[in-house]
């Protein structure tokens, strides 16, 4: 049946969708190279560079063929640090949302903490934490955290009424409302949490990675600031955001599967 | 009021009604006002009655259904089931909303087999009934269709599939065909009343059409506006299938139509 449009997307989106990295490497490079003194690499010596991180054999130096191992502490901090902020998110944000007596013990604290920006955080989780990973883990965590709860909390306390109206007129039990109704409702909300923690979560990792952590792509784009090698802080930028781009496409995607019947996913 | 004098029902009025409304009100807080919804109405339905409630817009239809759903607590007056006051909403009473109400995350088929399901109905024969029922609502090419890819009449059919499915005792149908072209509508009247006569249903039927009410009812209330209340209890007496042509129809179509206009 082809009730269900396939989602196709057509040369001229992809079109589109290049010119504006196209151009903006364009103009990058007429403003580099060439020049003397440039503080910023051109797009060239930035690929060369990202090439030898990615492969060697072009400076072979520290840092060459390092960018497998910097990309898995990275890809272990985010996923890391998502989940265990979907672990805790999830069921706090359900807990927030159905219950007013936890509402009301927890809502407002989380609301004076929620403004608190994560970086804010990094000299605290320091010292909690100590220098390394942990103190990276927790606050990726930090980032995840809020938009998965806020949109949890979102999607449990606004399922319409009617629906649990017409739950309760075919016989759903009390105790069998949540997974009938609640849970399904509010999955489209909690998805989008889940999307925008994640997106957070490559948001934070270079601060993170300031912790004094020895391996991560934060770690690396602080350290060759520090020794003025700008090409390898952009190869970091642009590792960073092609792997939050694609992780965020495979996000998506599991969207459209999973909320094939909500008119704003599907 | 409302006791039938007739001899042709006195036996049943005798046993135990399956709904009865005594002197029932309705108010709800509206701002600062307080509006009556629903004023003082009775009402005793017999098992295997089918009741067409019309009035105009905002004379309490919908209330009342409500009400009888379990959804609302009446003000004052009680209502009961089988003698025993309603308190909660329950399957042996279902109800098509007006606005439908479907799960958006289910198939029509899902929809449809939401009720069966939910009381633990074994997998076969939920999957077997609903699709006994998405065929009679003539929805099978979008049995796989989610509600949001449904036409407005599309979706009012799954919503009454939905509330037949589940076995209902009485059936509360809040305008369920106003959706509908004048062909579907038709023919899902007859279904309901071959479903009705079958499965012994009790149905209240909100309407705005006076010809609907003529064409499914045993008996018609009336109701208007300004508080909400019960004007009118008219017994239709004739044989089914009915005819809107012949002359007893018409008449009681210009006598019902009379007292909706007298109470504007
Ligand atoms: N939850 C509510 N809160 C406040 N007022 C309400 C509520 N529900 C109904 N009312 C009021 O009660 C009155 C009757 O409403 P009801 O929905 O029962 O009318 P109805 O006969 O079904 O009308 P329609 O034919 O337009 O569906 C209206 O004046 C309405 O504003
Ligand atoms: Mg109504």
């Amino acid at each position: 049946m082809s009730v269900l449009g396939a989602r196709g997307i057509s040369p001229r989106q992809v079109l589109l969708a290049v010119a504006a990295p196209v151009l903006g490497i364009l103009a990058w490079h007429l403003s580099t190279t060439g020049r003397a003194y440039s503080l910023i690499p051109p797009p060239w010596d930035v690929a060369v560079q990202w090439w030898d991180l990615a492969f060697g054999g072009v400076w072979d130096d520290l840092y060459s063929e390092t960018l497998l191992t910097h990309t898995l502490a990275s890809l272990s901090r985010v996923y890391g640090g998502f989940a265990l902020a979907a672990a805790v998110a999830l069921p706090l944000g359900m807990l927030i949302g159905r219950i007013a007596v936890v509402r009301d013990l927890l809502d407002p604290t989380l609301q004076i903490l929620r403004p608190i920006p994560v970086t804010a955080w990094l000299p605290l989780a320091m010292i909690v934490f100590g220098i390394g990973p942990r103190s990276a883990f927790f606050l990726v965590f930090l980032g995840a955290f809020y938009p998965i709860l806020l949109n949890t909390i979102f999607g449990v306390k606004n399922v319409e009424g009617r629906l649990f109206e017409a739950a309760a007129m075919l016989g759903v039990s009390r105790q069998a409302i949540f997974w009938k109704v609640v849970l399904p409702a509010a999955l489209p909300s909690i998805f989008t949490g889940l999307r925008l923690g994640l997106g957070f979560a490559w948001v934070v990792i270079v601060v993170g990675e300031m912790t004094g952590v020895q391996t991560g792509l934060g770690a690396i784009i602080m350290e060759a600031r520090q020794l003025s090698r700008t090409e390898i802080v952009v190869s970091g930028m642009v590792t960073i955001g092609v792997l939050g781009f694609l992780s965020d496409q495979a996000v998506q995607a599991l969207g459209r599967r999973l909320l094939r019947w909500s008119p704003q996913h599907g | 009021m409302d006791d039938v004098m007739a001899a042709p029902r006195a036996v049943t009025s005798a046993v135990l009604p399956i709904l009865e409304a005594q002197h029932v009100t309705k108010r709800f807080a509206f701002g600062a006002e307080t509006i009556t919804a629903l004023s003082d109405a009775s009402l005793r339905i017999d098992k295997g009655e089918f009741i067409c409630l019309i009035g105009p817009s905002g004379c309490g239809k919908s209330t009342l259904l409500r009400m009888v759903a379990g959804f609302e607590s009446a003000s004052e007056g009680s209502l009961l089931m089988w003698g025993k006051p309603v308190a909660a909403p329950g399957p042996d009473r279902g109800m098509v909303f007006q606005d439908y109400g479907l799960f958006p995350w289910l198939t029509v088929t899902q929809n449809v087999g939401f009720g069966p399901a939910a009381r633990g109905r074994p997998k076969a024969e939920v999957a077997a009934t609903a699709r006994r029922f998405v065929d009679m609502v003539g929805l099978t090419r979008f049995a796989d269709a989610y509600p949001h890819q449904l036409s407005g009449g599309m979706k009012q059919r799954v919503a009454i599939a939905r509330v037949l499915a589940n076995d209902a005792e009485v059936v509360l149908m809040d305008e369920p065909f106003g959706a509908l072209d004048a062909f579907t509508r038709e023919r899902l009247q007859e279904e309901l009343l071959d479903i009705w006569a079958k499965a012994k249903l009790t149905v209240i039927f909100v309407t705005h059409a006076i010809e609907e009410a003529i064409i499914l009812a045993d008996r018609v209330v009336v109701m208007s506006p300004g508080p909400g209340r019960i004007v009118a209890d008219e017994r239709i007496d004739l044989a089914r299938p009915r005819d809107p042509t012949s002359p007893e129809f018409n008449a009681l179509r210009r006598h019902l139509s009379g007292l909706l206009g007298g109470h504007h």
